[in-house]
């Protein structure tokens, strides 16, 4: 077990080391200047000087293996730098657009847990009937539907009521508080969101749940618990729904994995200023070591969650456990 | 002849006179098929008619997806314009209709490159082992670990937007999918004797995972790429909403959600509505199609 | 005697009904509030006034500082006479007009408290004309014409320049010329990217990244009586969508840079007479600039067939109803004494009244040069107003003539890149200025040997010559002649490229919101001074 452990954790570094190269390379293949951006895209006219100037204080005019070198280096010991862009250190950019983004992944998950669970089990119980046919669709659909149209769709739903109903129309607050200054206004800016994004992930989990279900329910213990006279309630929740759970819960902790990158067009859409804005603002600007920083934190928190999930299978069977 | 069960119950064998059903053309499949999938016909129908109108766009749609027409800037829905026009002045049906062999083109190409790259790349790190194995699973994790929309801002900022562009954005990302899910199905397989067996007899590497190994991981794959396709057709429309994806003055259901959807939602709710309506039918197509394949190839999944 | 007293009766009820009716334009300003306003950009690269380039610097921090003149805020949109803000008069040129000497107010005070003399301006003015190695003065080349800049005592700033020229002044009105204190400017320039402490109406309260700015009145400013507002906040918001849904549901009263015609009519639509708008021409245009380094291009005819089959008299209005252009016009700003009158620009190619006889001079250009079926790549920048709506009627126009274009967008970095770099047929460029300065804004036109921020490749000494008799040419009229010259060998004669459409500006504000007036550009006129709410 531990070495099975110990080479899985090892296996995370090149990993890291190939995403590494990777934003490196595909950053400085992209063709155009932060320098110049910042100071031409007035479309006024510029100082030629100024960009040789800005050059040296981002540090562009060092050979690109020296800059490698000082990435790689600086993640290793949590040293990311400054920002291309402001000036101010990636961890202060970062930190200051965490919160948002932590909140509404984990509103989403908890919007996507408490309704793909029941639903999808309830599907899987009564397979082929209405019922089920029903549940499925709602999933299909949130899968089939983009994203970014249901958060247009609904702002403008939320505006057009609002203002039909009351008068003046509503719209979620546009500026971030965090939750313990004013929860009302810190929640009613991230449940739009989190419920456009949670049904998504509600919808991939409910198919998943569903599948599982299934399974299960096919298996031979179940029919012998059947077999042997046990209501149906206890079978389900004390022998099929643990079971059922382990590919549910699998699924759930790689979604958020991508959860994380994928809400660049949510934040987009709700002006949110959080990581996935970030990070599109950072790779249009073309601020290598912002984008790096980023780019380094989603592939770890990926990597991690994979982890997790294979240490946790490993655990369950026995074969490995056991070695 | 009869066959005798315990307890001395029999089942009267069948005999020549019974009719079987044994011949299994396509046709009957396919009935066989809407029978026991109702749900996964109607998506299938929902495809054909996609395919059908991005086909022969040309035939059926009443105007010119690109032709300016300013005496009819932002019309409502109307007898001459069945869904209404856009802020142009170009009939948003036959934009439509022409998006939809850009979805199609967008969303197939992507996906069976990517699938089939996939497919190839998984089986091939399943069947070798060892070094390799670990090698390309280090890829696939890299690859599957860098975010989608990064990935795709940079591919067009080196290239450019455009649809070969946007392809290749959305088939990168694919391709370790794909990979993964396939080598997880390939796995079993090698394990099995005959493989050991094949290379004992001189075959090479190529033809034992194309002839053996490849035929086994179907249906897994072709659930995948039905999945695929849908996906293709939704990082289409997220691309162009960001900027990325396909450029005007060409029809794509994406491209017409971008501008148009939130300038004019309040005044022109058509502009909106149609494009997004259509990527959501087509997805839900390709999706319940997808199930249904899946429920009528997974016998553990079939109805007892 | 009759008659007078009927004048007499008329008058006394004129002066009735003006006592009792409401009273126009000019109210007294009410005092307190807080402004609320969007700013469409993400989080500026830094504060600091005299590194940057991007607008977002300026709507976030000018209302903290003051700069020594500028545009007229009681009447933006004149483009010849300017005002003073902590300078007492604008100063005649003395020696040949060549010393510009001003006179510094006293008792301005920095918001630490702190007094501001001439020396603070000489010392801000000095970093930006000549900036020490490794500081970043972004417009350093726009004062090249500047041979010194001294404060000669304690209330007297003297420039010196190398000839006398008519552009001058308006550079130095230029928005991102704040003041910054000397006593920090000496020891550490860079402290301005980060921090901010001015003599502006207002004082520096808080910054979230990304987020938004908050400032309050400064109670010691030297313009008395203003400000009248208690402070205001600054909410950035990249998406368009956005800025619309919070003025529309009360959460911002207004934006500073301008809304596309959708989007004024649907606030219009839901807001009723709640909602006002200012409208005014921009002082940025479009230009199409085909690389003369690449085939076909190279030709005097290709480049001038694409400029033929446009048809911009009739694509002005209707694109005016969904992109924020407007004005047909030539290559000066349509607002200035120096511009091109309708007469005079419809001599010149690319704007002749009848598109017929347009379009078939085009074709047989065309025909001539062997390109009759003509397929090229337009490159375009990845922002929808008014860039690429212009790209898709141009693809359009330019079909009329069997020419098939398609368009490759890129965003802002690429898009520069590719510029630079030559690599690409055609462009859709922009030229946008922020003070109107006629003669200096067209620099853009002059070959890429002279002036290095022009991508059309191509050399002409002719040009250049014109350009700089107009530069030297202090006599109005003469100088307009020049101007007439310039623009013809440009855009008619040569097609080296070609201005296409002028921006219109349409600021869109709750009614409450009074004071504000607009101008040709969305830096200007940005320090909120004159700003105050009718308190409903």
């Amino acid at each position: 077990m531990y070495r099975y452990i110990a080479k899985r954790v090892f296996l995370v570094i090149p990993t890291l080391f190939g995403a590494a190269v990777l934003v490196f390379a595909l950053m400085r293949l992209i063709p155009g200047d932060i320098c110049v951006v910042r100071l031409g895209s007035g479309g006024g006219t510029f100082d030629p000087r100024a960009v040789a100037v800005c050059h040296h204080e981002i540090g562009l005019d060092k050979p690109i293996w020296l800059q490698f070198l000082n990435f790689v280096w600086g993640f290793c010991h949590g040293d990311f730098g400054i920002s291309m862009w402001s000036g101010k250190p990636v961890v202060t950019e970062i930190a200051a657009r965490l919160p948002i983004s932590l909140e509404i992944a984990l509103l989403a998950t908890a919007v996507a847990v408490s309704i793909a669970i029941p639903l999808g089990t309830i599907s899987a119980l009564k397979q082929n009937t209405w019922i089920d046919y029903v549940v499925r669709t709602i999933a299909i659909g949130g899968i089939a539907t983009p994203s970014f149209w249901l958060g247009i769709i609904s702002i403008l739903v939320v505006l057009d009521v609002t203002g039909a109903v009351f008068g003046q129309p509503w719209m979620p607050p546009i500026d971030y508080v965090p939750i313990w200054k004013d929860p009302i206004r810190n929640l009613s800016m991230a449940i739009l969101p989190a419920v456009t994004v949670g049904y998504r992930y509600a919808a991939v989990s409910m198919r998943m749940t569903r599948s599982a279900m299934l399974e299960v329910m096919r298996e031979d213990y179940i029919r012998t618990a059947r077999a042997k006279g046990l209501i149906d309630k206890i079978i389900i929740n004390r022998h099929a729904l643990k079971n059922a759970l382990l590919p549910v819960v699998t699924l759930l902790g790689i979604e958020f994995a991508f959860l994380i990158g994928g809400l660049v067009v949510t934040e987009q859409v709700f002006n949110l200023n959080g990581i996935g804005r970030l990070f599109v603002q950072a790779v249009q600007n073309q601020d290598y070591t912002l984008t790096q920083a980023l780019v380094m934190l989603t592939v770890t928190v990926f990597v991690l969650c994979n982890l997790a999930v294979d240490l946790l299978y490993a655990w369950l069977d026995p074969r490995i456990r056991f070695a | 002849m009869s066959i005798t069960l315990p307890g001395n119950a029999t089942i009267p064998a069948a005999t020549a006179d019974d009719h079987v059903a044994t011949s299994h053309s396509f046709r009957h499949l396919a009935l066989d098929f809407c029978r026991r999938q109702p749900f996964g016909a109607f998506g299938m129908a929902i495809v054909l008619v996609m395919a059908i109108a991005g086909l022969s766009a040309e035939l059926i749609a009443p105007y010119s997806p690109t032709a300016n027409d300013f005496a009819a800037m932002t019309e409502a829905p109307s007898w001459t314009h069945w869904l209404g026009t856009d802020q142009f002045g170009r009939d948003l049906l036959s934009r439509i209709i022409y998006g939809a062999r850009t979805a199609l083109i967008v969303g197939l190409t992507s996906s069976f490159v990517g699938g089939f790259s996939g497919l190839v790349l998984g089986v091939a790190s399943a069947y070798f082992g060892g070094r390799i194995d670990m090698v390309f699973n280090r890829i696939f994790d890299v690859v599957m670990a860098f975010p989608l929309i990064i990935m795709a801002l940079a591919v067009v900022s080196i290239f450019g937007t455009g649809v070969q562009n946007v392809i290749i954005a959305i088939t990168i990302p694919l391709i370790p999918r794909c990979a993964r899910v396939v080598r997880a199905s390939a796995l079993p397989i090698r394990e099995v004797a005959y493989v050991d067996a094949a290379r004992a007899c001189g075959y090479s590497h190529a033809r034992i995972i194309l002839r053996h190994m490849v035929p086994n991981v179907m249906a897994p794959f072709l659930i995948m790429l039905t999945a695929f396709v849908g996906q293709a057709i939704l990082a289409e429309a997220s691309l162009s909403y960001l900027g990325l994806g396909v450029q005007e003055p060409v029809p794509a259901w994406g491209l017409m959600l971008q501008g148009g959807a939130e300038e004019y939602a309040s005044t022109a709710p058509w502009i909106a509505i149609f494009p997004g309506v259509a990527i959501m039918l087509t997805v839900f197509g390709f999706s319940i199609f997808g199930d249904a394949l899946r429920d009528a190839l997974d016998p553990k999944l079939r109805d007892r | 005697m009759r008659s007078n007293l009927l004048a007499a009766g008329v008058g006394a009820i004129f002066a009735c009904a003006a006592a009792v009716l409401p009273a126009r334009a000019e109210e007294t300003p009410q005092r307190g509030g807080i402004l609320t306003y969007m700013i469409p950009a993400d989080a500026p690269p830094s504060l600091d006034g005299h590194r940057e380039g991007t607008y977002a610097t300026i709507h976030a921090v000018a209302p903290f500082y003051s700069v020594l003149m500028r545009v007229n805020p009681e009447n933006p949109a004149d483009t010849t006479h300017f005002t003073c803000d902590l300078c007492t008069s604008i100063p005649t040129p003395t020696d040949d007009g060549k010393t510009y000497t001003f006179k510094i107010r006293t008792g301005v005070t920095f918001h630490d408290g702190s007094p501001l003399s001439a020396e603070d301006v000489a010392a801000s003015w000095h970093e930006i004309i000549f900036p020490r190695p490794g500081v970043l003065s972004a417009r350093q080349n726009w004062y090249s014409v500047v041979d010194s800049v001294d404060a000669s005592d304690a209330t007297t700033v003297v420039f010196k320049l190398k000839y006398a020229t008519s552009t001058f002044l308006p550079s130095l009105a230029d928005p991102y010329a704040f003041i910054y204190p000397n006593k920090i400017l000496s020891k550490d320039p860079h402290w301005f990217e980060q921090h901010v402490l001015g003599s502006g109406p207002f004082k520096f309260v808080s910054y979230d990244i990304g987020q938004e700015i908050k400032g309050e009145r400064n109670p010691n400013y030297y313009h008395k009586s203003q400000p009248y507002l208690d402070g205001f906040i600054g909410i950035f918001a990249d998406k368009q969508a956005v800025r619309v849904d919070a003025i529309r549901a009360g959460r911002a009263a207004m934006e500073f840079r301008g809304l596309p015609p959708a989007a004024i009519n649907d606030l219009k639509q839901s807001l009723g007479d709640k909602f006002k708008v200012q409208t005014s021409d921009w002082n940025c245009g479009n230009l199409i600039t085909p690389n003369a380094r690449r085939k076909p291009f190279d030709d005097a005819r290709v480049r001038k067939a694409l400029l033929l089959a446009v048809d911009q008299w009739h694509g002005a209005p209707a694109l005016s109803k969904i992109a924020d252009v407007k004005t047909v016009g030539g290559i000066v700003f349509p607002g200035s004494p120096l511009a091109a009158t309708k007469a005079e620009l419809e001599k010149m190619a690319g704007f002749w009244p009848d598109i017929e006889k347009s379009r078939a001079e085009a074709r047989r250009l065309l025909k001539e040069a062997g390109q009759e079926n003509l397929h090229f790549e337009l490159l375009n920048r990845n922002v929808d107003q008014p860039y690429k709506y212009v790209g898709t009627w141009l693809i359009d126009q330019w079909s009329k003539i069997g020419v098939t274009a398609t368009q490759k967008v890129v965003p802002t970095g690429p898009w520069f890149q590719l510029m630079r770099s030559g690599d690409f047929d055609v462009v859709v460029e922009a030229n946008c200025n922020s003070v109107v300065n006629p003669v200096l804004d067209t620099q853009k036109y002059l070959p890429h040997d002279v002036f290095v921020e022009n991508y059309g490749g191509y050399s002409d000494p002719v040009e250049a010559d014109i350009y700089n008799k107009m530069l030297h040419e202090t006599d109005f009229t003469k100088q307009r002649v020049l101007m007439r010259a310039y623009e013809t060998r440009v855009v008619d004669t040569e097609a080296h490229e070609f201005p296409m459409l002028w921006w219109l500006r349409a600021v869109p504000e709750r009614s409450y919101v009074h004071g504000w007036k607009i101008g040709p550009s969305h830096y200007i006129n940005q320090d909120l001074a004159d700003v105050w709410l009718d308190k409903q």
